[in-house]
């Protein structure tokens, strides 16, 4: 016992890529996120999950700076961040996927792609990381189409794709798999592991589809009404009493 | 099949300093590329340039004017068309500009005084632009507030400049005029004391062509390179834009910063061309003109905005001899027509019917 709890010392210690620390947002009189204490380790799947309103596109939206807390800090890889604007964020190696799919709806999937990937990669070579790009989220077919006549799940794919070609240490995905079918998820489920595995991104899921977040998750945080409400692996989870009532119960009835 | 063997060596030859140049200025975000474009675009050009050879000075001066509007016409193409930035106010920078520049060039006698007269008018119109835009894009002004502040400033120029008829409105021997303008405003001229070259006349005319044909090529090349591409991410969308690690607002302040210096040439050169400037460049008629040139052509596409403005300039001249002051009306039908049935504009249309356009 004593060997694994120095490990879980040491990981705080030196593995932590992400951490808030009361972390507050309110609206007027709502308080959408309250004192999340939220910790990521490197490497990790992580995945946010609780019912409608319980403020994880907020605590996402926090964390990209497109909002700005009431009080509490984050931590991103050392440093605070909680002052950083979102391109700084984005510069220091923090990538999202929007809720809704924010695609360049009248540009090319391969121009959409173009976008992102110029940050990393030189023009003499930049349409052949395009074309590995496409490929690696099954999109070569469809480089010349507009972002806009692509399937919802192939837009859903192509933002993943333009998240990820920013090559972020933590990306954050916004319902990556809602309104796909059930073989769409499963092949988002592959792209989650890929990223995980082969590019080590550290990841940070929100999600309804409780099957999903079966088939990604390490480890699971519940918000209930803006508060970490349960943290640990999705089997914690899932014979969890209490979040059974609040949230899983709700979505198998 | 002997022509298409040609193109695949030219492909295949990415050292050669042509094509190394060719692909700069060729890119998704510009309209026309190949052989055969640039093969008719050299025979455009080959035309523009022997035109005064065969037309009287009147038509020759006249076609140059046409040409002048283009510069007012690039860059609200630039801010409005690439980075979506919906200017009302363009004509600001090319009033301002053209204001400074008689002022500077009435007291500063000779040619030099035009060339410092140019250079420091352009100056003014980037400092007032980058002003302007500071205040919007660093304000949080959402987006269609940037229309009402852009065309409040310019009416408000309008009236100011407007009211400036007494004596007391001088800048050194500069008289502002008030509505009837400023007059004797000294042609631009190039070297030094007796060798210097006035440009009037076919000299204006070359003049025109060259900066208009060097500021194509130019921003070809702007909007073909990763700033292009940024550009037309925010117009696209700026939260996703700006979450790539891109600082769209600094990006959209340069643009427009760059639009007034444009425009602000054009504005100098307008002035040059008349040797004359009043308040109607900041009135609101000819504050909506850009706009229906540029959305007419095609405002994302900078030929679309050249070909835009430099035809309906010119109908519109046609119009208002026979039409008299039916002319604006029909621009304004025009306007509803291209926003109803053309939202793109007639030049991305046109490309895709011609042999070798883009079918998609």
């Amino acid at each position: 016992m004593t060997a694994s709890e120095r490990e879980v010392t040491d990981a705080d210690a030196t593995d932590s890529l992400l951490r808030t620390e009361g972390l507050t947002k309110r609206f007027g009189g709502l308080v959408a996120v309250d004192d999340v204490n939220l910790n990521i380790d490197r490497g990790e799947i992580r995945c946010l999950i609780g019912p409608n309103g319980a403020g994880k596109s907020t605590l996402l939206k926090l964390l990209v700076g497109q909002l700005t807390p009431s009080e509490g800090t984050i931590h991103y890889d050392g440093t605070d961040i909680t002052a950083f604007s979102q391109h700084e964020r984005a510069r220091s190696g923090l990538s999202m996927k929007f809720q809704v799919p924010a695609v360049y709806g009248d540009l090319s999937v391969r121009q959409n792609v173009h976008i992102p990937l110029q940050r990393s990669v030189d023009r003499g070579r930049i349409g052949a990381a395009i074309d590995e790009t496409l490929a690696d989220f099954g999109l070569l077919d469809a480089a010349e189409t507009r972002a806009t006549d692509l399937s919802h799940g192939q837009q859903q794919w192509l933002e993943i794709a333009m998240a990820a070609a920013l090559d972020p240490d933590l990306l954050l995905l916004d319902e990556p798999a809602a309104g796909m079918s059930v073989r769409e998820t499963e092949r988002t489920a592959e792209y989650v592991h890929r990223l995980n595995e082969e590019r080590d991104m550290t990841l940070l899921v929100i999600e309804h589809d409780i099957d999903f977040v079966r088939s990604i998750a390490q480890s699971v945080t519940v918000l209930h009404q803006g508060k970490v409400f349960a943290e640990g692996t999705i089997e914690d989870i899932e014979n969890d009493p209490e979040v059974r009532r609040i949230y899983l119960g709700e979505v198998r009835e | 099949m002997g022509g298409e063997t040609t193109t695949t060596v030219d492909h295949s030859a990415p050292d050669g300093t042509l094509s190394r140049l060719r692909s700069r200025l060729e890119g998704p975000n510009t309209l026309g590329e190949g052989r055969a474009f640039w093969l008719g675009f050299t025979a455009l050009l080959g035309l523009l340039l022997v035109y005064p050879l065969f037309r009287s000075s009147y038509y020759v001066s006249n076609t140059a004017y046409l040409l002048v509007s283009a510069f007012l016409g690039l860059s609200l193409c630039l801010v409005w068309g690439y980075t979506g930035i919906f200017s009302f106010g363009q004509v600001a920078f090319y009033g301002i500009a053209g204001y400074t520049f008689g002022i500077v060039s009435i007291n500063v006698t000779g040619p030099v005084g035009t060339v410092v007269g140019l250079v420091v008018a352009v100056a003014v119109a980037g400092a007032f632009a980058f002003l302007v835009g500071y205040f919007m894009f660093y304000g949080g002004v959402s987006d269609v507030y940037v229309a009402i502040i852009t065309l409040a400033v310019t009416l408000v120029l309008n009236t100011f400049m407007g009211q400036t008829a007494g004596e007391a409105w001088a800048v050194g021997a500069a008289r502002l005029g008030g509505f009837n303008g400023m007059t004797e405003i000294p042609s631009l001229a190039l070297g030094v004391g007796d060798t210097a070259i006035t440009i009037t006349d076919a000299a204006f005319y070359y003049f025109v062509v060259g900066t208009l044909l060097v500021t194509y090529l130019g921003l070809r090349v702007l909007v073909n390179s990763d700033i292009g591409y940024v550009m037309v991410g925010i117009r696209e969308n700026q939260d996703r834009t700006e979450l790539f690690g891109y600082n769209t607002q600094k990006v959209k302040l340069g643009v427009f910063t760059f639009g007034g210096v444009l425009a602000g040439f054009g504005g100098v050169v307008y002035a040059s061309w008349g040797n004359y400037i009043d308040p109607s460049v900041f009135g609101i008629t000819f504050a909506a003109l850009p706009i229906i040139w540029v959305a007419t052509g095609g405002r994302k596409w900078l030929g679309g905005a050249i070909i835009g403005t430099f035809a309906v300039t010119f109908v519109s001249q046609k119009l208002s001899v026979f039409g008299g002051q039916y002319s604006l009306v029909i621009l304004g039908a025009l306007l509803l027509f291209v926003i109803l049935v053309l939202p793109e504009g007639f030049v991305p249309q046109l490309a895709r019917r011609l042999p070798g356009g883009d079918e998609s």
